[in-house]
């Protein structure tokens, strides 16, 4: 019997992309993904779930669909896009919930993947150049959503401490970016300047959308479980970054960064606290536990940049492009589910 | 209620197809500059090399003994006397060392510089690093390279003139801790000079803690020369003495270490270079011409 995957936060970025590379992969027989609001990609055999954000029906699923495998993709990591109570929804209350049903008595759940962000290190002067799974943060965390990713983390301990039956893999992602993927970081880079803090030019590391997917199909299945850090190598200067994008630096003033940056967001790119502390002191995590493990990332830090620039260059000018009707999907999906087709074997 | 966006506008749905699980090739690392991962970039390190290179030369006179007892390869610990308001050795040790043997130096220091707009960004361009375990290690173990660290931090710089050449305490041995895990010699280092080149009359404390600063100091400097004299060093005479390598018999790696031998070494060490100073200053005829 194959895998039986659940997949939450289908709606978002992530946990489409993940359904759709899960799809192809034929030792997985049943793709199930939750989320509020429907997939906004085209998907050719997930079953989608409409749930409320923390998944307080999910022991239901979970006991009735038997799901060997949950991937938890619905963790806010981006403060701007979510008031605060709905991110403690979503992120602590949510994935409370998430364990509590992979927990109850009878649970086939074999296997768990978190989804989180290199944001629980936080980023200060103190910083040791490298952080690795295992180096505590300098500093008590001062937003909302490191505070919650750190709750998250006890959760996520917790539930492999009580259940080492399970295989849990919690991934700690730096900055993403790729063609297809908006966040205040990279809004940032598509600026005509990208703003700086006057006086620093910290050190970045990134990591390519295609890789993201990547390791999270690579965390499924036996033997990986533990903490791993998911960055491209390299650690790249900001300057370096705006010189690979072909744009210069505006620099905020180093005292009242915030309010300085408030021009900032009526042109769309609103930069949240996490990201100021970035663009003073940068950070970098340690990768070579997930390579050690397996993993080959196929785009370096300079590389996620490349590739990027690159994206936006051909987007400004062919246009976006609209997802355009297609009528085949409504017919396959006719014939795949409908009761009034006859199918071989039945 | 507004859902969250997070990630999804419709502008950005993947048109792409999704990645294939299995290996598809490594791509090129297109990087343009040349800062590594601790931010120091050779290129920057040339140009200030050229500017500080009169300063050494004519300035300080800069003289070395014992330089051999530098590793050519494989990393190392350097440990010194740490002296004047703004410490004018780490920049004349991390020149020499760099000039004579080719090999960089990277400078171990509070995280306080890193913090400093325009300031922590050249520091760190120029080889400083936070003065941090993990940081250590890795420099050393993994990278053998030479760190310089100066184990009084800022008691030393910030000590008065009539307390000139006697070293503070070593912190708490953590620099012998680092050597013994990394498994690299310690090489002490005795500055005669700096601490010539811009002594401290008074320190400011409440100035100091408006600030922000780890101390404010009143030099010699700023009485004779004005607000100039916050930069402008006096033309001390620079003697350098590099002693034997310190070598622990213990293996790299452990997850804790003696906590009376890390002092009793830390303390060795200290004892070794305050009596090179002794010996350097009883030979020293003139501050300003050695």
């Amino acid at each position: 019997m194959g895998r039986r995957v659940l997949i939450t936060g289908l709606g978002t970025f992530w946990g489409g992309r993940l359904a759709q590379a899960i799809e192809n992969d034929p030792d997985v027989d049943i793709v199930i993904g939750l989320d509020t609001e429907e997939p906004k990609v085209r998907l050719e055999r997930t079953e989608y779930v409409r749930s409320d954000e923390n998944y307080s029906i999910l022991s239901r699923i979970v006991s009735a669909t038997k799901v060997d495998t949950i991937v938890h993709t619905f963790l806010v990591v981006d403060s701007t896009q979510t008031s605060g109570r709905r991110l403690h929804e979503i992120n602590v209350i949510g994935t409370m919930n998430l364990f509590a049903a992979a927990s109850t008595p009878g649970s086939t759940v074999r296997n768990v993947v978190v989804k989180s962000s290199a944001l629980v290190y936080g980023a200060t002067s103190r910083d040791p150049r490298w952080f690795t799974e295992s180096t505590s943060r300098k500093a008590t965390p001062r937003t909302r959503i490191e505070r919650s990713l750190l709750e998250v983390d006890g959760y996520v301990r917790d539930f492999a401490i009580d259940n080492p039956h399970v295989e849990v893999t919690l991934l700690r992602y730096c900055n993403v970016l790729g063609p297809d993927l908006s966040t205040p970081f990279s809004k940032a880079l598509r600026l005509p300047a990208v703003p700086s803090v006057f006086g620093f030019d910290p050190q970045f590391q990134l990591v390519h959308e295609d890789d993201v997917v990547r390791s999270l199909l690579f965390a499924i299945g036996d033997g990986k479980s533990g903490i791993y850090n998911v960055a491209g190598d390299g650690l790249l200067p900001w300057s370096e970054m705006a010189r690979i994008c072909g744009k210069a630096t505006i620099p905020l003033p180093f005292v009242g960064t915030n309010l300085a940056a408030e021009p900032l967001r009526r042109f769309g790119v609103d930069i949240p606290p996490e990201l100021l502390d970035l663009l003073r002191y940068g950070r970098g995590i340690d990768n070579r536990r997930l390579q050690e493990a397996g993993f080959n990332y196929r785009y370096t830090s300079a590389g996620a940049v490349q590739a990027y620039i690159e994206a936006v260059r051909l987007r400004g000018t062919i246009g976006d492009q609209d997802d355009q009707y297609r009528y085949e999907e409504d017919v396959e999906q006719f014939f795949r589910h409908s009761p009034a087709v006859v199918r071989d074997g039945e | 209620m507004a859902r969250p966006t997070q990630e999804r506008s419709k502008a950005l749905v993947p048109v792409s197809l999704p990645p294939v699980a299995d290996e598809p090739a490594r791509l090129a690392d297109p990087r343009l500059g040349d800062v590594d991962e601790w931010g120091r970039s050779e290129r920057m390190r040339e140009i200030a090399r050229r500017a500080y290179a009169p300063i050494y030369e004519r300035w300080f006179r800069v003289e070395w003994e014992g330089m051999e007892n530098i590793p050519a390869e494989g990393g190392a610990l350097l440990v010194a006397n740490h002296a004047a308001a703004v410490p004018s050795d780490a920049p004349a040790i991390m020149h020499g060392i760099e000039v004579e043997m080719k090999r960089p130096v990277y400078g171990l220091a509070d995280h306080f510089f890193r913090s400093v707009p325009v300031v922590g960004t050249l520091w760190a361009r120029n080889g400083g690093v936070v003065a941090q375990p993990d940081n250590a290690y890795r420099l050393l173990r993994e990278q053998g390279q030479l760190a310089l660290v100066f184990p009084e931090g800022t008691k030393g710089p910030a000590k008065t003139y009539d307390e000139r050449y006697r070293l503070r305490r070593f912190g708490r041995g953590g620099f012998v801790e680092i050597a013994m895990r990394a498994g690299v010699p310690i090489i002490p280092i005795a500055v005669v000079g700096a601490e010539e080149s811009m002594p401290t009359i008074t320190r400011l404390p409440a100035v100091a803690k408006a600030l922000g600063l780890p101390y404010f100091p009143i030099t010699a400097n700023m009485l004779a020369l004005g607000p100039l004299g916050a930069l402008a060093y006096f033309p001390s005479k620079f003697k350098i003495r590099v002693l034997e390598p310190v070598t622990f018999d213990v293996p790299p790696d452990q997850e804790r270490y003696s906590r009376s031998r890390i002092m009793d070494a830390s303390e060795e060490i200290r004892e070794s270079i305050q009596e090179a100073l002794y010996d350097m200053l009883q030979k020293r005829r003139s501050v300003w011409f050695g």
